[in-house]
C-alpha cells in the first residue's frame, strides 16, 4: 500500500471468520453496526446484528434505471457495489422534527427537540460514501452556524470501510478520485481477498479508536505478498469503471454549456421525480414543514429531505423560477459538477453511479456531461 | 382560531363509493377534536341530523354523472364558504371515467333492467369542470392524515401540506427499495403526486397512480420507457387508465397508446 500518516497502524491479515470478533467487539462497545444486508431484492443499509447478515456470497448487476440482486459464486463478503440506501439515510435523516411550539396566552413557547443519536458503527462503507461523509461534513459541520443535530450524529460515529474491488457497472469513483481506495476518514479499513481458494482479509487501522478495535481481532502481520496483492486488485478495480467523466476542464465547460441544447432532449426524458437527488449520498437539500394540529395550540417543524427537482423547491415569491423540466435538470448537473466547486471546493459528485441506477429512465450524468463537453469543444468559443 | 364560533362543516356525496367520506369516519384518535372544533352540520354517513347551511367549509365527494347532479353542485356551492373537493372522484372524475373512453349508451341496456329510467351524462367529470374549487384533495382514497392535515390548515388559515411532487420522493424517504430499478415493475409512482406514503412500493407493488398525476408530470417520457422495455401499447394505456383515467396527463397518453 502507498504510505500512510502516522496515526495509521500496521498492516494486518486475519481470517473471514474472524470478521465476527470485530462485531463482537462493537457491540461491546455499545455501537448499533450498521451495514449492507439483503433486503427486498437488494443490499441495502440495515443493523447488522452480526455477520451472518451481511450478503456473503451476492452481488449486484447495476445499469442506467436497473439493479439486480444477483448469486456470487465465491463465498465473499462484499462483493457489491453502492446499494440504493447511503449513509445520509442514518446522518441527515429523512424527516425530522425539529422543534414543537404551544400557545400560552398570547404568545407562544417553543420546545426544542431534542435528537436521539446512538453510536454508529458503519461497517463495510466504501471510499465514495466516505468522500460523500467528508462532503456532508463541510455542508453541515463547517462554517459558523453548523447543525447541531448532524453534529451530534457525525461526533458518534464509527467507520470500518472496505476497499473496492468490485466496482458496478455505473460507477465512476476514479474519474472523481473518490475511489477505489480508502485514503481518508475511517477508523479502519480492510480489504478483502479471495483468490484460489485462499480468502482473507487485510486491515488496518486509520484512528485511535480503530487501533484498539483492530487490536481484539486475532491477526498476524500482513506479508509484503499481501500488500502487493491489495495494490494489484484496486488497480484491477481501477480498470472496471462501468462508467467514465472527463473532469479536467468540467467546471469551466459546464459554465459555457448554459444554453447547450442537450439540456433540452435532457428534458424530454427527465421525468423531474427528484429519484436521482434522493439516492445521491451529497445531495442534502431539505424542506420545512410547518403544522399545527386542529385546536391550534400546538404546532411542529419538520424538516424534511428536498428535491431541486420540484417546482416548490425553487417557489419565490409569486412562483417557481425554475418551472421547466430543462432549467431542474441543468440546475442539478452544474451544480453538482461545477457551482459545487465554488461553493464547498470539490465536486458534488463522488462517483457512486446511484443517480444512474435509480433514475426510473436510466438518465446518465457522464454520458449526459460527455455530451456536453464534447459540442462544446466543437462550438464557437462565444457562446454563452 | 378568530372567532369563538365553531365553522359549520357539510360533507356531499356525488357519484362515488363513499370511501373518501370514510376517511374521515376513520380518523377515529381526531374524530372527537375535529367535532371539537367544527361543527358537523351535514354528514350523511355519520348521522341523519342537518344543519342548514350556509357552510363555512363544505368537503365534496364524487364525480357529476347526472343532469341532476350537475344542477346540485352548483347549490352547494352556493350555499358553501370554501369548498374541498376529496378522492380522485371529485378531482378528476374517478374510476366511472373510463366510460368517457366509450359510448355511455351502448353500456346502460346491458347493466340495466329499465333502461329507459336512466338519466345519465356521456361523461363522468370533476367538481371543478362545474364550479370553482377552492381546494383539491387527491387520492384514491384520500388518506386521512392529509384530510386532518387539510382541516387544521383551513381552521388556522394556513395553506396544507400537500406537495405535488412525486411518489418517487416519499418511497425514497422512507428507504424503499424502488420496485422500477429493482424489479422492471411498471411504477407510476414518477408520474404520481405524493400523499398516500408510497404504500404499494413499500409492499414491493407497483404505484397505480391512485393521486393522480403529479405536477410537471413527464408521461410521455414514462411509457417510452416502458415500450423499449418490452411493454405493448395495450398494456402501457391500460396503466393509465386507473382511478385518474380522466385526469388530462394520464387521458392523454392513454389515447396516445391506444391506437
Ligand atoms: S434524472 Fe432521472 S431520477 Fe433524476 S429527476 Fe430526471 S428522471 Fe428522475
Ligand atoms: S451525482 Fe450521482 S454518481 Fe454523483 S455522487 Fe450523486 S448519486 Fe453518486
Ligand atoms: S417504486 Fe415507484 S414510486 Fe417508488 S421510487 Fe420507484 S418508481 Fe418511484
Amino acid at each position: 500500500m502507498t504510505p500512510r500518516p502516522s496515526e495509521w497502524g500496521p498492516p494486518f491479515r486475519f481470517k473471514p471468520e474472524d470478521l465476527e470478533s470485530l462485531f463482537v467487539v462493537l457491540h461491546e462497545q455499545a455501537y448499533k453496526i450498521i451495514g449492507p444486508t439483503v433486503n427486498d431484492d437488494a443490499i441495502v443499509l440495515g443493523e447488522l446484528n452480526s455477520t451472518a447478515d451481511l450478503p456473503v456470497g451476492w452481488t449486484d448487476e447495476q445499469s442506467g434505471g436497473s439493479y439486480r440482486l444477483a448469486r456470487h459464486s465465491r463465498p465473499e463478503f462484499f462483493h457489491f457495489a453502492s446499494g440504493p440506501h447511503s449513509l445520509k439515510q442514518y446522518l441527515h435523516p429523512p424527516s425530522v422534527c425539529l422543534w414543537t411550539a404551544s400557545r400560552n396566552g398570547h404568545g407562544f413557547e417553543i420546545m426544542e427537540k431534542v435528537q436521539e443519536a446512538g453510536k454508529l458503527a458503519f461497517v463495510g462503507v466504501r471510499a465514495c460514501d466516505l468522500h460523500a461523509l467528508a462532503i456532508l461534513d463541510k455542508v453541515f459541520k463547517a462554517g459558523p452556524l453548523p447543525d447541531s443535530s448532524y453534529a451530534l450524529r457525525r461526533s458518534q460515529l464509527l467507520v470500518i470501510a472496505v476497499n473496492c474491488t468490485s466496482p458496478g457497472g455505473t460507477c465512476f469513483c476514479e474519474s472523481m478520485k473518490c475511489g477505489p481506495q480508502v485514503d481518508e476518514g475511517f477508523d479502519l479499513v480492510l480489504t478483502e481477498i479471495e483468490d484460489e481458494g485462499r480468502h482473507f482479509f487485510v486491515g488496518q487501522a486509520g484512528s485511535e479508536s480503530g487501533r484498539t478495535i483492530a487490536a481484539k481481532i486475532p491477526q498476524e502481520e500482513a506479508s509484503s505478498t499481501d500488500l502487493e496483492r491489495v495494490e494489484t486488485m484496486l488497480n484491477d478495480a481501477r480498470t472496471r469503471m462501468g462508467r467514465r467523466l472527463d473532469t479536467s476542464d468540467l467546471k469551466k465547460q459546464l459554465y459555457r454549456s448554459y444554453d447547450h441544447p442537450r439540456w433540452e432532449e435532457t428534458a424530454e426524458r427527465c421525468l423531474n421525480c427528484g429519484n436521482c437527488t434522493m439516492v445521491c449520498p451529497t445531495c442534502f437539500c431539505n424542506t420545512m414543514e410547518d403544522v399545527t394540529d386542529l385546536s391550534g395550540v400546538r404546532a411542529e417543524r419538520w424538516r424534511k429531505w428536498d428535491s431541486c427537482f420540484t417546482t416548490d423547491f425553487s417557489y419565490i415569491h409569486g412562483g417557481s423560477i425554475r418551472s421547466s423540466a430543462k432549467s431542474r435538470y441543468r440546475q442539478w448537473l452544474i451544480h453538482k459538477l461545477a457551482t459545487w466547486v465554488d461553493q464547498f471546493g470539490t465536486f458534488g459528485c463522488v462517483g457512486c453511479g446511484r443517480c444512474i441506477t435509480w433514475c426510473p429512465v436510466g438518465i446518465d450524468l457522464t454520458e449526459e456531461t460527455a455530451a456536453i463537453l464534447e459540442s462544446n469543444s466543437t462550438s464557437t468559443p462565444g457562446m454563452k | 382560531m378568530p372567532s369563538t364560533r365553531r365553522p359549520k362543516l357539510a360533507v356531499w356525496k356525488f357519484a362515488s363509493c363513499d370511501g373518501c367520506q370514510l376517511s374521515l369516519l376513520d380518523c377515529e384518535d381526531e374524530l372527537l377534536q375535529v367535532a371539537e372544533v367544527i361543527e358537523i352540520a351535514n354528514f350523511p354517513e355519520a348521522s341523519r341530523a342537518v344543519v342548514r347551511g350556509p357552510y363555512d367549509l363544505s368537503l365534496v365527494e364524487g364525480s357529476i354523472t347526472t343532469p341532476h347532479d350537475a344542477e346540485r353542485i352548483h347549490k352547494v356551492r352556493r350555499a358553501s364558504k370554501f369548498l374541498v373537493t376529496i378522492g380522485a372522484c371529485a378531482t378528476s372524475g374517478g374510476i366511472q371515467a373510463l366510460r368517457n373512453f366509450a359510448d355511455v349508451n351502448q353500456y346502460i341496456p346491458l347493466v340495466y333492467a329499465s333502461p329507459e329510467t336512466i338519466q345519465v351524462l356521456n361523461k363522468s367529470t370533476p367538481i371543478a369542470d362545474h364550479v370553482f374549487v377552492d381546494f383539491q384533495l387527491r387520492g384514491c382514497p384520500i388518506n386521512k392524515r392529509q384530510l386532518v392535515e387539510v382541516l387544521s390548515a383551513f381552521l388556522n388559515g394556513r395553506k396544507p401540506n400537500t406537495p405535488p411532487h412525486s411518489v418517487c420522493i416519499e418511497c425514497k424517504r422512507q428507504g424503499t427499495v424502488c420496485v422500477m430499478g429493482n424489479a422492471g415493475a411498471h411504477c407510476l409512482g414518477p408520474v404520481t403526486q405524493a400523499g398516500c406514503g408510497a404504500l404499494c412500493p413499500s409492499y414491493r407493488r407497483s404505484c397505480y397512480g391512485c393521486f393522480g398525476p403529479k405536477e410537471t408530470p413527464n408521461t410521455h417520457s414514462l411509457s417510452q420507457w416502458w415500450s423499449s422495455h418490452g411493454m405493448m401499447n395495450a398494456d402501457i394505456c391500460r396503466a393509465y387508465r386507473g382511478f385518474n383515467a380522466y385526469a388530462e396527463a394520464f387521458r392523454r397518453e392513454s389515447e396516445a397508446r391506444e391506437k
